[in-house]
């Protein structure tokens, strides 16, 4: 018995939040006394999987197959699955992301498995069940879910839990294949369109988001939210009507009809604060924001607000910042 | 094509966020009413979103665009989910099943789905991305499983010719061309096409088109809710002047302790 994490992988190199998903894993096994074994998907080197000792990972599968680079889902499965299968996983976590979360409801039928997805907790262990708490509501309230039966799935979000690391500390890299068939290609990408990421922090990765509203004024100031991005190591987002208006791209949207981030620090500049938008926002750690009217509905779900301009308000803050080294 | 939808919380959505309302799929099960716990402004959303360009309104399109085909509505609720079906049949479905059942958990519903889209051999199942309630992300991918289909989830564009379909599925920080055949399940992303506000003679149709009730096959007990909880409430915003904007920054790193 053992606990099998899954890592999902991006240019060579392990993504952020399955270091998290490394970590939820490895505390997991300590709770069964037993060790987490991790697979790997996506393109990564064994040198960066090494690494995932880490994050208390003793070993990881590698399957190094080329179709494996991008998502494909079936393929994903059976790989995954028959990891479960030669390691006897009990307990499969994942990342609450598209890929984690569309491949882990799809195992849980496979593997007979109870899942939880969204969960932003460590389990609770009583004998043979596991309650998980798990956001619900948009993250307006959480859930707790009993996992029976005896495997189970846990799908976790992005920055619920920090990813440890303990240096020095290696996995054994062991190469790995599943008899992939052409069939398990029948949703494989026939092409894939990256956003180009400038400040080479990618939006749903980012644990700060600097946000512009519709009182930015228009695409030509938004190099005072980059430039503030770029001294906080934050990813940039808008919302809604400024990717409609094509101020922004599409993918940096967040809300209910966009993308959901849950940040240690979102920071939302003239933006109003409609239910629509905070929906994608409000799980977010800290939320700071700057806007001329101190009747704005999102000084409500604020932790920290400056009510004043923000062409004022943006280059004091990213000269601040930049003061702090 | 099958559009399946419409949890019953979404149709009787009341109060305010409190932990003694925050009763949902599972609260039933465990004795208390079933109150749905959104604010009501979200609500009215959802049932929107049944004609703002979700999968019902792709599938119509769809078939319209085709000049064939049938669009049949699934929902797997209790009677007072009637309401939502109503709704989609009145932009433009053909059909209704409703499966007679507390929707429990993800896989009581998908089980439930997976039985009558074989029954009635759907070529194309199209889902929402997720339950506004639940949050889950998991039924589609339990469907396509259960089918041994492909799902494709989430899909920002869906567009089909013949027994081939081309979608655009959105992962984190990009998006993949995908080709699939029918049959497959597919996740909708708002809005994926113009949304599709019923008319009068919609509304007037929708009430004589078919809605069957079905009775539920199989059952679940892999989860359960053992309760809900709340988020600390926040402390209430701290301000700060303009001329303060270090201070805050100070702040976020000392108190906040994010920077
Ligand atoms: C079904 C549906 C889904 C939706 N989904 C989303 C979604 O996913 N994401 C989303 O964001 N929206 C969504 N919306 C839209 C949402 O309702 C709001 O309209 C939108 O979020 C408003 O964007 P905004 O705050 O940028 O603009 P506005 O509401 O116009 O607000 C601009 C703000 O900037 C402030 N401001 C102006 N000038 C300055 C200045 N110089 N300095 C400081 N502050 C200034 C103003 O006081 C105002 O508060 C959705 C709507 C619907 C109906
Ligand atoms: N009770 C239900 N009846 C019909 N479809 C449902 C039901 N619950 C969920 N679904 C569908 O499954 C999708 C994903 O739901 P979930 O996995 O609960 O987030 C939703 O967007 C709906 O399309």
């Amino acid at each position: 018995m053992s606990v099998l994490v899954v890592i999902e992988c991006d240019h060579g190199d392990v993504k952020k939040s399955s270091l998290e998903v490394a970590t939820y894993g490895a505390k997991v096994a300590a709770q069964l006394g037993t060790t987490a074994t991790a697979v790997a998907v996506g393109e990564v080197t064994a040198a960066n999987l090494a690494k995932l000792g880490e994050q208390g990972i003793t070993k990881v599968l590698h399957d190094a197959d080329a179709r494996l680079k991008h998502f494909v889902n079936l393929a994903y499965v059976k790989l995954i699955a028959a990891a479960a299968q030669q390691e006897s996983a009990k307990v499969l976590v994942l990342a609450n992301s598209n890929i984690g979360a569309t491949v882990g409801s799809r195992l849980a039928v496979r593997l007979e498995a109870s899942l939880a997805t969204n969960a932003v907790e460590l389990p609770t262990i009583n004998g043979a069940a596991f309650t998980v708490r798990r956001g619900v509501y948009s993250g307006k309230a959480f859930a707790d879910v009993t996992l029976m039966g005896e495997r189970k799935i846990i799908a976790v979000k992005k920055n619920s839990i920090e990813a440890e690391h303990a240096a020095g500390q290696t996995a054994e890299v062991v190469s790995f294949t599943a008899a992939l068939t052409d069939a398990d290609f029948a949703d494989a990408p026939k092409e894939v369109k990256m956003a180009s990421t400038e400040g080479g922090i990618l939006l749903p990765e980012a644990d700060k988001v600097v946000s512009g509203g519709r009182g930015m004024k228009g695409p030509e100031n938004w190099h005072l939210i980059e430039d503030l991005a770029k001294a906080l190591g934050a990813a940039t987002a808008c919302s809604k009507p400024v990717s409609d208006v094509d101020w922004r791209p599409h993918h940096e949207h967040v809300g209910q009809t966009g993308i959901t981030v849950s940040p240690n620090l979102y920071i939302a500049c003239g933006i109003s604060g409609a239910i629509q938008h905070l929906a994608g926002v409000n799980s977010s750690k800290v939320i700071v924001v700057i806007n001329k009217d101190p009747e704005a509905p999102f000084f409500k779900a604020a932790d920290y607000g400056i009510v004043g301009d923000v062409f004022e308000v943006l280059p004091k803050l990213t000269a601040a910042v930049k003061a702090l080294g | 094509m099958l559009v399946v939808g419409g949890r019953p919380t979404e149709a009787k959505l009341v109060g305010q966020i409190d932990s003694a309302s925050i009763v949902g799929p599972a609260g039933k099960n465990a004795g208390r009413d079933s109150i749905g716990l959104v604010v009501d402004e979200r609500v009215v959303q959802e049932v929107k979103g049944l004609q703002r360009g979700g999968a019902a309104a792709r599938a119509i399109e769809l078939k319209e665009a085709a000049g064939s085909g049938t669009v049949t509505v699934l929902n797997v609720g209790e009677a007072d989910t009637e309401v939502i079906i109503r709704k989609a049949i009145s932009i433009g479905a053909d059909d209704a099943i409703r499966v007679n059942a507390f929707p429990k958990d993800a896989f009581f519903v998908a089980q439930q789905i997976a039985h009558y889209a074989k029954e009635g051999g759907y070529d194309v199942i199209l889902m929402g991305k997720e339950s506004i309630d639940f949050n889950g992300f998991q039924v589609h991918g339990m469907v396509g499983e259960l089918l041994g289909i492909p799902t494709i989830a989430p899909a920002l564009k869906l567009d089909i010719a013949g027994d081939t379909a081309t979608l655009e599925r959105e992962i984190e920080g990009g998006k993949e061309v995908v080709e699939v055949k029918t049959p497959f399940v597919v996740s909708c992303q708002q809005p994926m096409c113009e949304p599709r506000i019923p008319n009068m003679r919609g509304i007037m149709a929708a009430r004589t088109k078919p809605l069957k009730v079905v009775e539920a096959i199989g059952q679940s007990d892999r989860t359960a809710v053992a309760q809900f909880a709340l988020p600390p409430a926040k402390q209430g915003v701290k301000l700060f002047t303009v001329e303060q904007a270090a201070d805050l920054v100070k702040a976020l790193r000392t108190e906040a302790k994010v920077l």
